[in-house]
């Protein structure tokens, strides 16, 4: 089951609305995806527990209908 | 159930100062993803106790569970979750894992 780019980004800007996100579709393929998200909120928080928002954004698809995401994530300068 | 499983984890990370859950064995990795972070873990010249989630399923649910964390593979150095590939690649490439080992009183190679 694949998802595309835009429910990606849907999902984490609805959990994360600050976030600037890019999606690449690696493969073209609609299954390999990277994943970069900015956030103010990320501040003070370390790379662990930032991407652990981003998986909570994506609820429970990660793992499961997301097989693959690249993830980096950053605060913006 | 789920005590017995992450007790079982526990004791994993507690016995052994890297252990990697992946998918496959650090000889055959069964997936890109594991692959990669066995890769990694090999070119800093570290020992690690590679766990295959594969052969046992009570592991691949419960140490998602167990690390808050969706994905295979999973890196624990000193019983510390360090975080997936893209975060072992990441900190790779900048400098910060070999730091990271040799904080913790592990002998990495030379970079």
């Amino acid at each position: 089951m694949a998802m595309d780019a835009a429910t990606i980004e849907q999902m984490i800007m609805e959990a994360i609305p600050d976030a600037v996100v890019k999606i690449e579709d690696l493969r073209g393929d609609g299954e390999h995806y990277a994943a970069y998200v900015s956030s103010a909120s990320f501040a003070g928080k370390n790379r662990v527990q930032q991407h652990q928002m981003v998986y909570k954004a994506l609820q429970n698809k990660m793992g499961g209908e997301l097989h693959a995401l690249a993830l980096q994530t950053s605060v913006p300068d | 159930m789920e005590n017995v499983v992450f007790t079982r984890i526990q004791k994993e990370i507690d016995d052994n100062d890297i252990v990697l859950f992946m998918k496959g064995s650090a000889v055959y990795p069964q997936c890109g993803f594991s692959s990669m972070a066995v890769q990694i873990l090999s070119h800093l010249g570290t020992t690690f106790r590679d766990i295959n989630v594969l052969e046992d399923n009570d592991i691949r649910e419960g140490i998602k569970d167990f690390s808050n964390w969706p994905t295979i593979p999973q890196l624990y150095v000193k019983g510390e979750f360090i975080g997936g590939c893209d975060i072992m690649r990441e900190m790779y490439e900048e400098g910060e894992l070999q730091k990271l080992l040799q904080d913790k009183g592990i002998e990495v190679a030379a970079a």
